[in-house]
């Protein structure tokens, strides 16, 4: 009975035009460029986020020396800028994807309309 | 419609009453009876009920009910995942934090925020292309309805719960201080609201709640954050200089402090706090209420803006509130400014109030009736929100795909999910008290948790991996979920300071779960799907191709029907 739903949604990539799809170079790019930069923007913030992280945990102290001879530490840029690098990286993957996924998805969604 | 109208003038009507009532018994905790943020927060109550008629109105089919009909733009979208990530813990938990502890708000605010970006690279535009109304139509789309099925409801409900009463007790607190309604009757206030909003808008109203709330939140925040800094000429070192003066811990508010208590626990939490934010069942909701997977990848560009810029400027009003509120005897409870003699011990209402008593130092009595509105309009669109996804959960997952196997009448499962947002509304009434006097701060990082070592796991290895089966998923998924519950129980937040054991017995001194709860649950998936060798395995892994070509080009992806 549950199977009902999901012969429906698959049947709409049937077997055949699935093949052909997956040969489509446009369709290799796509996927190629897609997960090559989602994952390493990923592993970027990853490692942005975890090195404040790791910093927080066990330099405390190197996060609180002060900016020249005023009170505001070296931590608060660093902190605002793992909120802005944050927002930045999405901005670069969203850039990206408009200009070039989307043009080779119309491409392929074109070349294999049944 | 003749329900709603009645149901909304007879709420509409009793409002000022209520108050009346409240105000005439006053108690110790309460503050007096605010006009001013009452007329404003029963302003901001008529127009959601206008929006919600309207959209009752055009809510007929299950795409509307669950998911706006998918006509919601990307910037709204962006403006919706904002109002329903930006609940009152954060707005004025972090600015309290700030308040108190300086720099540690600041690594809270950092950790609320990365999640999204991952959301971004790897599930937006997948899960926009996959699923219907549920991430767990994305999960189960080539694995065992219902096995996958069960397993994302328990998920989502879990979690749902848990965020679910951490919003209902802080209401209560809030109102009880804002507007000086006693307890129960704020606690039955905000979910006899978010009953009203969700049976007769659903995802629409739901959606117009959250976008109205993140504006006048986002715009009270900026004119906050603005007059701070005009009182120090614009110039942040001006305002922290006063800040380490007046606060009694000095320097030390300028670099991280006790809230760390050890680093394993830190980045347990740094776990949680990243992934959890992609494994919450109300949010992943969201992304199915735009048109198409470039849509939802818009929409979370824009709510990781106004997110991050907000939490932003919590900062401000943390560093704000301790140069202008702990150094004001207006807003500090005289006998224990006596004892302590520290203005931020002091502050009237706990630390939680920095930012409402600031909008008073900041703004006067109309900008703090203001600031006390916008407090209420979050919590409502969030635990709306909430209701929601749980709602969703149990009449899509549950009712429509398990009981009824995919083939349930579609009015039917809209009045399933109807009624189960009202038993939501009840149970979360009655537990909003009866958790009044128990400390609730651990459960919203125990929702993050299970939504991290649950939800989360078992979405992105259904989105990537192919050998992913449904044995393994249900497995893994579970082993997670358990194990978050487990490790919150045996953690010093709930085994000493809830359960009262002696200080130091907690079994596990990680405060968050996370880091050993997300490794199960990946791990049990690896390796019970690796050894899964059953006929729906080699069926799960077929299945995988013609998921990932649709996942990645959106070729037969639920589209959007909008009129």
């Amino acid at each position: 009975m549950a199977r009902n739903f999901q012969r429906i949604i698959q049947g709409i990539i049937d077997v055949s035009n699935l093949a052909k799809i997956e040969r489509d170079p446009n369709y290799q790019e796509l996927v190629r460029r897609r997960s090559s930069l989602g994952w390493l923007l990923s592993a970027i913030m990853l490692v942005i986020y975890f090195g404040f992280i790791l910093l927080v945990a066990y330099a405390p102290k190197f996060l609180g020396i002060p900016l020249g001879s005023g009170v505001t530490t070296i931590g608060i840029p660093i902190g605002l800028s793992v909120i802005v690098l944050a927002f930045v990286l999405t901005g670069i993957y969203v850039r990206r994807a408009n200009s070039s996924y989307d043009v080779l998805i119309r491409k392929i969604v074109e070349e294999n309309r049944s | 419609m003749k329900k709603f109208a009645w149901l909304s003038a007879i709420l509409l009507a009793s409002m000022p009453t209520i108050a009346l009532a409240a105000g005439a018994v006053e108690g110790g905790a309460k503050q007096a009876t605010n006009w001013s943020a009452i007329g404003m927060f029963v302003g901001f109550v008529g127009l959601t009920l206008v929006i919600t008629y309207w959209a009752a109105k055009r809510t007929a089919s299950a795409a509307d009910f669950y998911s706006a009909g998918g006509g919601i733009t990307g910037f709204q979208n962006g403006l919706a995942i904002a109002g329903d990530y930006m609940s009152a813990a954060s707005f004025l938990g972090i600015s309290g934090l700030v308040y108190t502890s300086g720099y540690d708000g600041l690594i809270y605010s950092v950790g609320w925020l990365v999640g999204w970006p991952i959301v971004t690279f790897l599930i937006a535009e997948q899960l926009r292309n996959l699923g219907k109304f549920t991430f767990a139509d994305v999960t189960s789309f080539r694995l065992g309805q219902t096995e996958i099925r069960i397993l994302a409801a328990c998920g989502s409900l879990v979690t749902v719960a848990f965020y679910l009463i951490a919003q209902m007790v802080g209401a209560g607190k809030l109102i009880q201080l804002l507007f000086g309604l006693d307890y129960w009757i704020a606690v039955v206030l905000v979910g006899g609201l978010m009953m009203i909003y969700v049976t007769f808008g659903g995802m629409k109203a739901t959606t117009w709640v959250q976008i109205i709330k993140a504006v006048l939140l986002l715009s009270g925040a900026t004119f906050m954050a603005g007059a701070v800094l005009y009182k120090f000429g614009f110039s942040p070192e001006a305002l922290f200089t006063k800040a380490t003066e007046v606060h009694p811990k000095k320097l030390a508010i300028m670099e991280p402090g006790t809230l760390i208590s050890n680093p394993l626990s830190a980045i347990s939490l740094g776990l949680a706090l990243m992934f959890g934010t992609a494994g919450l069942p109300h949010i992943l909701m969201r992304f199915f209420t735009v048109k198409d997977a470039q849509a939802a990848r818009k929409s979370v560009f824009y709510a990781t803006g106004f997110i991050g810029y907000f939490y932003i400027l919590t900062f401000i009003i943390g560093f704000g509130a301790i140069t202008l509120v702990s150094t004001d005897a207006m807003f500090l409870d005289g006998s224990i400014l006596e004892k302590t003699k520290s203005g931020i011990a002091a502050i009237k209402g706990g630390s939680n109030m920095a930012a409402i008593h600031l909008a008073n130092a900041v703004g006067g009595n109309m900008f703090l009736g203001f600031i006390s509105a916008v407090a209420f309009a979050t919590i409502l669109a969030v635990v709306s929100g909430l209701a929601l996804a749980g709602a969703s959960s149990i009449s899509h997952d549950l009712y429509g795909m398990v009981i009824k196997g995919g083939n349930a009448n579609e009015q039917d499962e809209i009045r399933v999910s109807k009624i189960a947002t009202l038993v939501l509304g009840v149970l979360a009434i009655f537990l909003g008290i009866v958790f009044e006097n128990q400390n609730v701060a651990f459960m919203v990082g125990l929702a993050f948790a299970i939504a991290a070592s649950c939800n989360f796991p078992v979405l992105v290895m259904s989105i990537f991996w192919k050998g992913l089966t449904t044995r393994g998923a249900v497995v893994g998924g579970f082993l997670g979920l358990v194990s978050a519950v487990v490790g919150v129980v045996l953690s010093p937040a709930v085994w000493e300071v809830t359960l009262g054991f002696a200080k130091g017995s907690a079994p596990i001194k990680l405060d968050n779960p996370a880091l050993f709860s997300m490794a199960i649950a990946f791990a049990g998936i690896w390796l019970v799907s690796m050894l899964d060798s059953s006929k729906r395995a080699a069926v799960d892994r077929d299945g995988f191709d013609a998921q990932y070509v649709r996942s990645q080009t959106g070729i037969g992806a639920a589209s959007a029907t909008a009129h």
